[in-house]
């Protein structure tokens, strides 16, 4: 820390222009460390889901044609013959057909709980649990119970779930984008803030520069003052977004139901959220100095 | 230490303001450079302590050919020369002492050694009740005192002095032209450039005329 007491030779901190540096750093870094945060609660989720429907499979049979009775009879047949096939294929842990019951109260929020519901052919379904150690070749047990049992299909809830994890990523993507971006707009900013402060500042510069200083002591002192100003500025910004985002913990953990209950920052993105400041004030010193260097180059 | 070989400067698409100067000063010795006001004697001085390079001809200084030299090189050549601006160039944010104290800290030295050196230099030049005090509160003279020793305090093996007494009366003059005596007594080679007649007929030095953009005499 020892920029904080370094003393300069020109009169930055009266500088007006580099005054509001840390006040445009600190919304960047709140703003940065919301996307961020969202990034990594979206990735807990997409692991979440991932890892809640890989290793389980749903086989529906339609119910076989013709009176209720016989129906339902030749159903049943279909499931026995599914079951005997899903037990005899490596990888298959475990297989159950859900009961009517079951399948009447899965049914019942859409088509409401009556006795009718219990006389319709309702399709089987059958709930599929796969080992963690073997891989089971899905697409040749979909064909094999796609030939042996008329009307059984195979779901592993991929499609579906391939669609989400799509979309999160790409939001994912646009979260980090937004932070990348800010990040440019924060080095561009302390870019023109460091230029400016060097033309106003060009006489003290030369008579350093006609003095014997080498570039790297005028951009030291430059790269310093950038580097205060933008650690007051991401301190600032994260004393914003601790409360949010302890907000957005507390909220989620307050809501029922499990969808929702993973809606937390995880320990890295707790990490990578407190070193926004530091990555910030790091960003505008090497920004500095490389304005500085660039700007002195045009001197002899 | 200094050598100029056919050096010429023009500004622009403008006339050659200085033309073939060729001259060369031995290391230890001491020279005024003369000529009347225009004569081109600061842009002289500006070739030597590297704030611009010539139009053509060839500078060498401390024995490296100056036009050759890497951008990066120049910092350590320029701390090798002592120079007193003729408008001062004092950072007026700074006290005497931090001003004075520019090319040690430029140089590396030690907080230790800044606070050994220059209040026994500012001492000497008759400043220490304005140790504190910041340029644009100090007088004319007192101003171009500071000049003078943030030139010597780094002790430089060439100092260049434009207009060094302009500011001050005679005795302040000579007093001044002494500590440049001394210091060229230690080795320092010296380069004053003046258009006090006076001063130069007082003092026993070479002299170098500059007349029409020519060093005439040598």
């Amino acid at each position: 820390m020892t920029f904080l007491t370094k003393r300069s030779d020109l009169p930055l901190e009266k500088d007006a222009s580099s005054k509001f540096v840390p006040w445009l750093v600190a919304p960047m870094v709140f703003l940065s460390a919301v996307a961020l945060a969202g990034a990594f609660i979206l990735s807990t989720l997409i692991a979440r889901w991932d890892r809640d429907v890989s290793g389980t499979l749903t086989v529906e049979i339609a119910a076989a044609p013709g009176e209720a009775s016989l129906s339902g009879d030749r159903t049943r047949a279909k499931v026995e013959q599914t079951l005997r096939i899903l037990e005899s294929t490596p990888g298959v842990a475990r297989a159950r057909a859900l009961t009517q019951e079951q399948l009447v109260n899965l049914l019942a929020p859409w088509l409401g709980n009556s006795d009718l519901l219990r006389e319709l052919p309702l399709p089987a379904l059958l709930d599929v649990t796969l080992s963690q150690d073997v891989n089971v070749d899905l697409a040749a047990l979909s064909k094999t119970l796609a030939q042996s049992v008329p009307g059984a299909s195979l779901d592993d809830h991929r499609i579906w779930l391939a669609r989400l994890i799509r979309l999160s990523r790409a939001i994912q993507w646009l979260a980090v984008s937004i932070v990348v971006l800010i990040g440019v707009v924060t080095s561009a900013t302390v870019y023109f803030a460091t230029r400016t402060a060097m033309a106003v500042h060009h006489d003290v510069i030369e008579v350093l520069h006609l003095i014997g200083a080498a570039d790297s002591y005028i951009a030291r002192q430059f790269a310093d003052r950038a580097l205060l100003l933008g650690l007051k500025g991401g301190l600032f910004g994260l004393g914003l977004t601790i409360p949010v985002v302890a907000m957005i913990n507390f909220g989620t953990e307050q809501m029922e139901g499990g969808f929702l209950a993973d809606l937390s920052l995880p320990l890295l993105g707790w990490v990578c959220v407190l070193l926004l400041p530091l990555v910030a004030a790091l960003l505008a010193m090497l920004t500095a100095r490389a304005a500085v260097y660039r700007s002195l180059a045009q001197m002899l | 230490m200094v050598q100029f070989d056919g050096v010429a400067v023009r500004y622009g698409r403008g006339p050659e303001i200085l033309q073939d100067i060729q001259f060369a000063l031995p290391a230890g010795s001491f020279h005024f450079l003369t000529g009347a006001s225009g004569a081109g004697k600061s842009s002289l001085l500006r070739l030597i302590y590297l704030a611009q390079r010539p139009s053509r001809g060839r500078i060498l200084l401390f024995g490296r050919d100056t036009s050759a030299a890497r951008r990066y090189e120049l910092p350590a050549l320029r701390r090798r020369v002592g120079v007193v601006f003729q408008d001062f160039r004092l950072l007026d944010h700074l006290s005497t002492l931090d001003n004075v104290a520019l090319p040690l800290r430029i140089a590396g030295a030690t907080e230790q050694d800044v606070q050994k050196f220059v209040p026994d230099l500012l001492n000497w030049v008759g400043l220490t009740e304005q140790m504190h005090a910041t340029p644009p509160t100090l007088s004319g003279g007192q101003k171009q005192r500071v000049a003078i020793a943030r030139a010597v305090i780094g002790r430089p093996d060439l100092l260049l002095a434009d207009e060094p007494t302009g500011n001050v009366d005679d005795r302040i003059a000579m007093r001044l032209m002494y500590l440049f005596e001394e210091l060229n007594k230690l080795g320092t080679t010296v380069v004053v450039a003046t258009h006090n007649e006076n001063l130069v007929s007082r003092l026993d030095y070479p002299r170098l005329l500059l007349e029409n953009g020519r060093v005439t005499k040598a």
